[in-house]
């Protein structure tokens, strides 16, 4: 296998000449794909890569520092709700508006991040989960934020309006590109945050964080840190997902989401940005789509139909996915707790030392 | 509304949120696992309760011991599907078996009983109140909520006291290896602990049903209300929960009544202060890490 001589061998983003060729490869199939995947489609993909960037960040937090957090749809909905109330109500550029979304977000990471530094495990686990549910409440609540009955959000301008230049994004085809851009650069961003001195920090505290502070981590800084790098990508995260969706609610942002997101990063595979990246593609395909139209899945369907009839309510077959997504984390915990990173690594051993 | 009557209602919704609590800290002190999936096993025995009502039209009675059975059933069945298989799971992994619980009996109810609201009553006449000090009304539901929760209690006590069974439980807890090497099978004192926990969480579970409607999210929200009360209460020790029960009830009713809108996010400033101030509860000992 690949060792490590020098620091910067480790952290050189491409270390072969296969990877920089699959790279490559893969940037060109992703920069073209529009053109022949069905529209439907490109929304599809507009939702994994946000959810991509999301559960990349997730990953930093739970993966990497192994703080638990089942608040992030709260971060999520302050990355929304930020990004079209700054455009809508001051006019602010999108990029701008993103950005300080995505700060006030790792500002509430960071208030998060302040009991954690007391709390661990499922203390945490269920101070994370009633902090998500009360920034969706606070945002249900108050008039500002649209109430209950949600927020449209404005059209897309990547222009600065005060200056005249307007370049407004209208359909999914012509969004892909933005996020796609967007995505690359958080992605990248998480692999290189790892491979820092801060990264390094985070998975001290993870191994063991009495450990890390006795080797000289600042647990106060790099713990509150992790917290607000992971709301950041989860605050761009939402942003973006406010513009594919056009229109959101608070109950858009609900606890349920919140569990999604960890499963995307428990099945992917813990700590690391590739199984982020994995997990992301394959919870969101079979929620928004395989699952989502189980009945008409060719053969499997039309029994699941029958069943549902025999037994069930036909109209609840809808709430098969969130049954499938159960047992999927229960048997990845069970069977292949690493994730499918783990079956990635085991496969790529097994053909690097074929015969052996 | 008068004081005595909030205090009433917020004992009494604080009784069942502490049976409630209760469920969740039998299986946090045996195993060490929190849960999540608590509320939906409770979720899922009251619609078995319901359905049994409503489709054979059995009499309340039997209903309530056949949903009560099945419940043990449930609670034996998770532990021995779910979390058994599992080999040496971190503590993210338990916490995200019992969620994939959760979502697993969440889109089962769903899919055999349709989103859709359904009512649920117990057999209490709900026109017949008592009035024993002036202004200050007591429901029948309130009754039979005490009665309930105090009688679980008792028989608790006395079970964890003096049977052989509770005090293998009690030994389990301490300490696992020391337990087996006792000749207790702590396996099988896990399954039992949430078969009870899975019982005691479907009793308070209908209560909540018979108070509001029963749907297959219903349960997610006194969930929290009751995880925040073992919070308060400790996670560890059951009397502080039943004290945590009472007092989250109280905080609930009387904050509800001056601000109503923000009665739902009560619950978790008191988690998130309990847990700032004294991580380890208002009642158990505090707990050291050891390196």
């Amino acid at each position: 296998m690949d060792m490590k001589r020098d620091y910067y061998e480790d952290i050189r983003l491409f270390n072969s000449g296969v990877v920089l060729f699959w790279t490559v490869a893969l940037m060109l199939v992703l920069f073209t794909l529009p053109l022949y995947a069905p529209n439907y489609y490109v929304y599809l993909l507009n939702i994994i890569m946000v959810h991509i960037i999301l559960a990349v960040g997730l990953n930093i937090l739970v993966g990497s520092t192994g703080q638990i957090s089942l608040g992030h749809a709260g971060f999520f909905a302050i990355g929304a709700y930020g990004t079209a109330l700054l455009m809508a109500k001051l006019q602010i550029p999108f990029v701008v508006a993103l950005l300080a979304a995505a700060f006030i977000a790792a500002f509430f990471g960071f208030i998060l991040g302040l009991p954690a530094l007391r709390l661990e495990g499922p203390y945490l686990a269920i101070a994370s989960l009633g902090f998500g549910l009360t920034i969706t409440h606070i945002i249900g609540g108050v008039d500002l934020f649209g109430g209950r009955m949600g927020v449209k959000v404005p059209p897309l301008d990547l222009g600065i309006s005060q200056l005249g230049v307007s370049w407004v994004l209208k359909t999914d085809f012509q969004k892909y590109y933005l996020i796609l851009i967007i995505t690359i650069l958080m992605v990248v961003g998480a692999r290189n945050i790892l491979k820092t001195r801060v990264g390094r920090s985070f998975v001290a505290i993870r191994d063991s964080d009495i450990a890390a502070e006795v080797i000289g981590v600042n647990l106060t800084i790099y713990k509150t840190l992790a917290f607000a790098v992971s709301a950041f990508y989860a605050g761009i995260a939402g942003g973006l997902f406010g513009f594919i969706l056009g229109f959101f609610d608070p109950f858009t942002f609900n606890m349920i989401l919140s569990i999604i997101f960890l499963v995307m990063v428990v099945v992917g595979g813990l700590g690391t940005v590739s199984g982020g990246i994995m997990g992301a593609c394959l919870i969101t395909y079979l929620q928004y789509d395989l699952l989502k139209n189980i009945g008409e899945v060719p053969y499997f369907g039309a029994f699941m139909v029958t069943i549902s009839q025999l037994w069930f309510t036909t109209v609840g077959l809808e709430n098969f996915s969130s049954m499938a997504i159960g047992l999927i984390m229960i048997g990845i915990i069970i069977f292949e707790p690493l994730g499918m990173f783990g079956i990635w690594i085991r496969m790529k051993k097994y053909w690097m030392t074929w015969p052996f | 509304m008068p004081f005595g009557q909030l205090l009433v209602e917020g004992l009494a919704i604080g009784a069942c949120y502490g049976l409630f609590a209760t469920a969740v800290v039998i299986i946090y002190k045996t195993s060490e696992v929190v849960n999540f999936a608590q509320g939906e096993m409770a979720m899922f025995s009251s619609f078995v309760a319901f359905h049994i009502l409503a489709v054979y039209q059995y009499p309340f009675w039997l209903a309530f011991v056949i949903a009560m059975l099945f419940s043990i059933l449930l609670g034996v069945l998770i532990e021995f599907l779910f979390l058994r298989p599992a080999k040496h799971p971190s503590l993210l992994g338990m916490i995200v078996i019992t969620l994939g619980a959760e979502m697993f009996l969440m889109g089962l109810a769903s899919w055999k009983w349709g989103a859709e609201q359904k009512f649920f009553s117990l057999p209490l006449d709900p026109s017949v109140t008592y009035e024993p000090v002036k202004g200050m009304i007591v429901t029948n539901w309130a009754i039979a909520v005490f009665a309930v929760a105090s009688t679980i209690m008792l028989l608790l006590y006395v079970f964890f006291k003096y049977t052989r069974l509770g005090v293998a439980m009690r030994a389990t807890q301490q300490n696992k290896h020391a337990a087996k090497i006792m000749g207790i099978r702590t396996e099988r004192v896990f399954s039992i602990a949430w078969g009870f926990s899975s019982l005691i969480g479907a009793v308070a579970g209908m209560f909540f049903a018979s108070r509001a409607t029963l749907d297959p999210a219903f349960m997610m929200e006194p969930f929290l209300r009751a995880f925040a009360a073992a919070v308060l209460g400790g996670l560890m020790s059951i009397p502080g929960v039943i004290i945590g029960g009472g007092l989250m009830g109280l905080i609930e009713n009387f904050f509800g009544y001056y601000w109503p809108s923000w009665k739902p996010i009560v619950a978790f400033i008191v988690i998130i202060l309990v847990l700032c101030l004294r991580p380890s509860g208002l009642f158990a000992k505090h707990y050291v890490k050891k390196v």
